[in-house]
C-alpha cells in the first residue's frame, strides 16, 4: 500500500510517502512559513523524487488536528481533495498522537502538547500498552494549569512533549514537581514518516464529510450556541 | 521509465474541441464550482449558500465561512463534474478565485484547485474575483470593446474601463463603504435580516423617496463614489425621530436611501460611459440584483445613451458564482496565464 502522509497541522510541515509501513521518502521543514505556498510543491516535488505517478497512490494519511486552523485546513482540503479526486481512502490520525509517537514504548505517560494561546493548550494523554501506542484521554483544548492539575491526579510520571513544552513546563513544574520531565529535543518535531505509519492502521474516513478535528468552535459559534441552548444547530449550508 | 509530458494531451486537443474548464470560488460565504465551455456556456454552476449560518451572527464570520467550505468543497466539485458531465481528461484546466476575498475562505478553494491540477496533470489558473462578476456578463451576451463595467457588490463599488479582453482599467472606486455594505448596514438599522439589500430593495418599492438623503460626490469631476455619508445620514434621522418619540416610515425611508445610492451610480455611470464611448455598459456583483438599480439603469440607458448596449446577469450570476470565474479564466487560458502549485490567496488582490 502506498501512502501519502500530510502533517500542517502547526509551524512543522511535514509530508512523506511510505510504502506500507516503510518510509520511502520524507520532507520536513521547521520554519515559520507558509504551508499554502509550499505544501503543493512538496508533495510535488517529493512525489517526483521517488517516481511516483499520482494515481499509483492507495492512501492519503492527514493529521487530523487539534492545531492552527488556517494550517489544519491546508493540509485537510489537499488531502480530502486528492483522496476523493484519485478515489483513493483518507485516514485522519491525531496530530498529538503523531508526536507522542516520537517516543519509544515505555512505562511513562506522555502528553503532547501544541501551544493554543492565552495560557492554553491543545493536549491529550496516551501511553503504550503491549508495545501499542493507546490514547488514554481524548485530546483536548484546556488551560495548562488545569490541565497538569488533572494530571496530578494519576500520581505517576508524566512526559511532555512537544516544541511549545519549553512555554508550559514551569506550570507543570509548580503542580507535579518531579512528576513531569520534558522528552528530549529530537522528539518534538512531528514527522510525517510517523504519521503515515500510524495511518497504516487505520480505518479509512467518508472523503466529503471529513473535516479537521478543531477540537474548539469558531469564537462567534461558541458565543451564540450559549446564548441558544435549545437551538441544536441544523443545516446552515443550503444550494441555491 | 518512458516520460510523459502531462499537458500532452491539452496541446492535441486545444486544436480539435472546445474549451472545458472547472473553476472554483470560495472567496466569502458560498462554495462554487462550475464548469464552463470556451468561456460562455455554462455546463454546470453549483452553489451552497452559507448565509443562513452567517445571519445568526449578523454578518459573515471568516473562521466559520472557512470551517463551512472546508465541509462543502468536495461535495460541491463533485456535483459540477457530475452535472456537467465531464470527466478530469475532457478538462482543459482547473480555474479558482485567488482574489480578493477572505483569505481562509480563499484558501479552500486555491488549495482544492491545486490537487486537482496536481493529481490530473492539468494547467492551474488564478481568477480575480472582480474579473469573475464582470465576465458573468459573458456568460450572456460576447463582450464589445471597449466597455464600461460598474461593478456593484459587498466588498466592492467599481467603474471599469475595458479596451480588450483582460484588460482592467478603474477609472472610479469608493472611498468608504461599497454600496452593498451600506446596505447591509442600514438594514441593521431597519431590523432586517442580514443580508439587508434585498429586503431594502423590496421596501423601497413601496415608499417614495421623501428623506432627500444627500447624492455624495454627484458633483465632483471624477468617477469615485462615497456611501459612508448617505449612511450617517439615515443612522442620525433614524436616532433623532427615536429620541422624539417619533416613528418614521420605514418604507420612505428605504426608498430615499435607495434613490440616493442608485442616483449616484446611475449618473457616475452614465458620465463615464458618455466620456469612454464605449460599446457596452455591463452591470456586475451581487448588487446587480437590486430591482431599483437595475430598472434605474436602463432608463438612463434608453433615454440617455443612444447606440450602447446595456447587459445585466440574470440574478442567478449576480452572486457569488463558480461559473463567472470559468468565464474570466478563459480569457486567462488563451493568455497561457498559469500559476504553480505555490498559488497561494491573495485577499486584497485589486484588478
Amino acid at each position: 500500500m502506498r501512502i501519502l502522509a500530510i502533517d500542517t497541522s502547526n509551524e512543522v510541515m511535514s509530508i512523506a510517502v511510505l510504502e506500507n509501513q516503510t518510509m520511502i521518502g520524507e520532507l520536513t521543514t521547521n520554519v515559520k512559513r507558509n504551508h499554502s505556498e509550499r505544501l503543493m510543491p512538496a508533495i510535488d516535488e517529493l512525489m517526483k523524487d521517488v517516481s511516483w505517478q499520482p494515481e499509483e497512490l492507495d492512501r492519503i494519511a492527514i493529521a487530523k488536528g487539534p492545531g492552527s486552523y488556517t494550517g489544519l485546513r491546508i493540509g485537510a482540503t489537499i488531502a480530502k481533495t486528492l483522496a476523493w479526486t484519485l478515489q483513493k481512502e483518507l485516514t485522519g490520525v491525531s496530530s498529538l498522537k503523531v508526536l507522542a509517537a516520537n517516543r519509544i514504548p515505555s512505562s511513562s505517560y506522555i502528553v503532547p502538547l501544541f501551544d493554543a494561546r492565552r495560557g492554553n493548550i491543545y493536549t491529550g494523554l496516551y501511553r503504550y500498552e503491549a508495545g501499542e501506542l493507546k490514547q488514554v484521554e481524548p485530546d483536548t483544548h484546556i488551560s495548562a494549569e488545569r490541565w497538569a492539575r488533572h494530571l496530578l491526579r494519576l500520581d505517576e510520571p508524566v512526559e511532555l512533549i512537544g516544541q511549545d513544552a519549553a512555554k508550559h513546563i514551569e506550570i507543570f513544574r509548580e503542580v507535579l514537581g518531579d512528576n513531569v520531565r520534558v522528552a528530549p529535543q529530537k522528539d518534538h518535531i512531528p514527522r510525517a514518516s510517523v504519521l503515515g505509519w500510524l495511518a497504516f492502521d487505520e480505518q479509512p474516513l467518508d472523503v466529503h464529510t471529513f473535516t479537521p478535528d478543531y477540537l474548539k468552535l469558531a469564537e462567534a459559534e461558541e458565543k451564540w450556541r450559549k446564548a441558544h441552548p435549545e437551538d441544536a444547530g441544523g443545516e446552515y449550508v443550503e444550494k441555491i | 521509465m518512458v516520460r510523459q509530458d502531462p499537458y500532452a494531451k491539452h496541446y492535441c486537443k486545444s486544436s480539435m474541441s472546445k474549451t472545458k474548464i472547472l473553476a472554483i470560488e470560495t472567496s466569502c460565504d458560498e462554495t462554487s464550482a462550475a464548469v464552463v465551455e470556451d468561456g460562455e456556456r455554462v455546463l454546470s454552476n453549483v452553489v451552497a449558500s452559507q448565509i443562513k449560518s452567517h445571519q445568526r451572527f449578523g454578518g459573515v464570520v471568516p473562521e466559520i465561512a472557512s470551517r463551512h467550505h472546508v465541509e462543502q468543497i468536495t461535495f460541491i466539485v463533485q456535483e459540477a463534474m457530475e452535472e456537467a458531465g465531464v470527466t478530469y481528461e475532457e478538462l482543459d484546466a482547473v480555474a479558482v478565485t485567488e482574489g480578493p476575498g477572505l483569505v481562509g475562505a480563499l484558501l479552500i478553494g486555491v488549495s482544492t484547485a491545486k490537487a486537482i491540477a496536481f493529481a490530473h496533470g492539468l494547467p492551474l489558473i488564478p481568477v480575480n474575483h472582480i474579473a469573475g462578476h464582470i465576465y458573468a456578463n459573458r456568460l450572456i451576451q460576447p463582450l464589445q470593446f471597449p466597455l464600461m463595467a460598474l461593478v456593484v457588490s459587498g466588498g466592492h463599488t467599481e467603474l471599469v474601463y475595458m479596451e480588450e479582453d483582460g484588460n482592467f482599467e478603474v477609472i472610479g472606486e469608493t472611498r468608504d463603504d461599497a454600496a452593498g455594505e451600506a446596505y447591509d448596514k442600514i438594514g441593521r438599522v431597519l431590523g432586517v435580516p442580514y443580508p439587508g439589500g434585498k429586503h431594502i430593495d423590496e421596501m423601497a418599492h413601496q415608499g417614495e423617496d421623501t428623506f432627500d438623503f444627500p447624492r455624495a460626490m454627484i458633483q465632483e469631476d471624477n468617477y469615485d463614489f462615497s456611501f459612508s455619508g448617505v449612511k450617517s445620514s439615515f443612522i442620525n434621522t433614524v436616532h433623532n425621530a427615536n429620541q422624539k418619540g417619533e416613528t418614521l416610515d420605514q418604507y420612505d425611508l428605504a426608498a430615499s436611501f435607495q434613490a440616493s445610492v442608485v442616483d449616484v451610480l446611475v449618473d457616475k455611470t452614465v458620465r463615464a460611459v458618455k466620456e469612454k464611448q464605449v460599446k457596452q455598459l455591463l452591470l456586475a456583483g451581487g448588487v446587480a440584483a437590486n430591482k431599483g438599480l437595475r430598472t434605474a439603469l436602463k432608463h438612463a440607458v434608453e433615454t440617455e445613451l443612444d447606440g450602447v448596449e446595456l447587459v445585466i446577469p440574470p440574478l442567478s450570476l449576480c452572486g457569488d458564482n463558480a461559473a463567472m470565474i470559468g468565464a474570466a479564466a478563459h480569457v486567462e487560458y488563451k493568455k497561457g496565464h498559469k500559476a504553480d502549485y505555490s498559488l497561494n490567496a491573495r485577499p486584497g488582490l485589486s484588478l
